[in-house]
């Protein structure tokens, strides 16, 4: 099954400049690594030391994942993921 | 590049940055897509309720995203207050900024050089900090 995931503007360098692309994965964790397959360098803009980075949002769907298991979140056919970097700053 | 906004939407800023004051206040205005025009005013809540941080909830970011999409719009500008520093991003403002199309705008709310407040606006693409003329439309 192949999953929408919607790219933010800072990443799309990564994926010539698309703003969604399909993944493949049972859970969130399992996506990530296809697009990091896929896209080089995907991954380490999502992940820091193989946990979720604090200052950016992936959404299954409506939900933040950090409310559905993180990285271990289940992803089922249908489902569409959106990424966000936090607007956030001191 | 200029940033071009309406006296009406720096005074709301203003405004906000006093009203919201000990904390830092945010938000965005929007402008239709490809535009680069600050039109609509959108303040948000900073979610670090701080003096000294802010972020946009994640569900209100995700609200703000699918919003502008519906719009056909884009966000022309992203500010946010410091409470008693210069209007100048922080190492954090440089850090987590992610929108490298946006004007990221700093005002102040500092006390010891009230004369005239601090509103300044700013590229930030790859940790490279650009500062840029603000042209107010009276």
């Amino acid at each position: 099954m192949a999953i929408e995931v919607r790219i933010p503007t800072i990443l799309r360098p990564y994926t010539k400049d698309q703003k969604t692309v399909a993944a493949q994965g049972a859970t969130l964790a399992l996506i990530i690594s296809d697009l990091d397959a896929n896209f080089a360098g995907m991954g380490e803009r999502l992940l820091e030391d193989g946990a979720l980075r604090r200052f950016i949002n992936i959404y299954i769907n409506d939900e933040d994942v950090r409310f559905l298991g993180g990285l271990q979140a289940p992803i089922k056919d249908g489902d569409s993921i959106t990424i966000l970097p936090a607007v956030a700053g001191g | 590049m200029t940033l071009e906004i309406s006296r009406r939407l720096v005074d709301a800023i203003l405004e906000q940055s006093r009203v919201e004051y000990p904390d830092e206040c945010c938000g965005v205005i929007l402008g239709p897509v490809g535009s680069d025009k600050a039109l609509r005013h959108k303040p948000m809540i900073n979610a670090a309720h701080s003096p000294t941080f802010y972020e946009f909830d994640p569900k209100d970011l995700l609200a703000l995203y699918r919003e502008v999409d519906d719009n056909d719009e884009e966000i022309v500008v992203i500010y946010h207050s410091h409470t008693e520093t210069e209007a100048y991003p922080s190492r954090t403002d440089i850090a987590y900024a992610g929108e490298p199309g946006a004007h990221y705008v700093l005002v102040s709310t500092r006390k010891e050089i009230a004369t005239t407040p601090e509103f300044r606006s700013y590229r930030i693409i790859d940790g490279i900090v650009t500062e840029e003329p603000v042209t107010i439309l009276e």
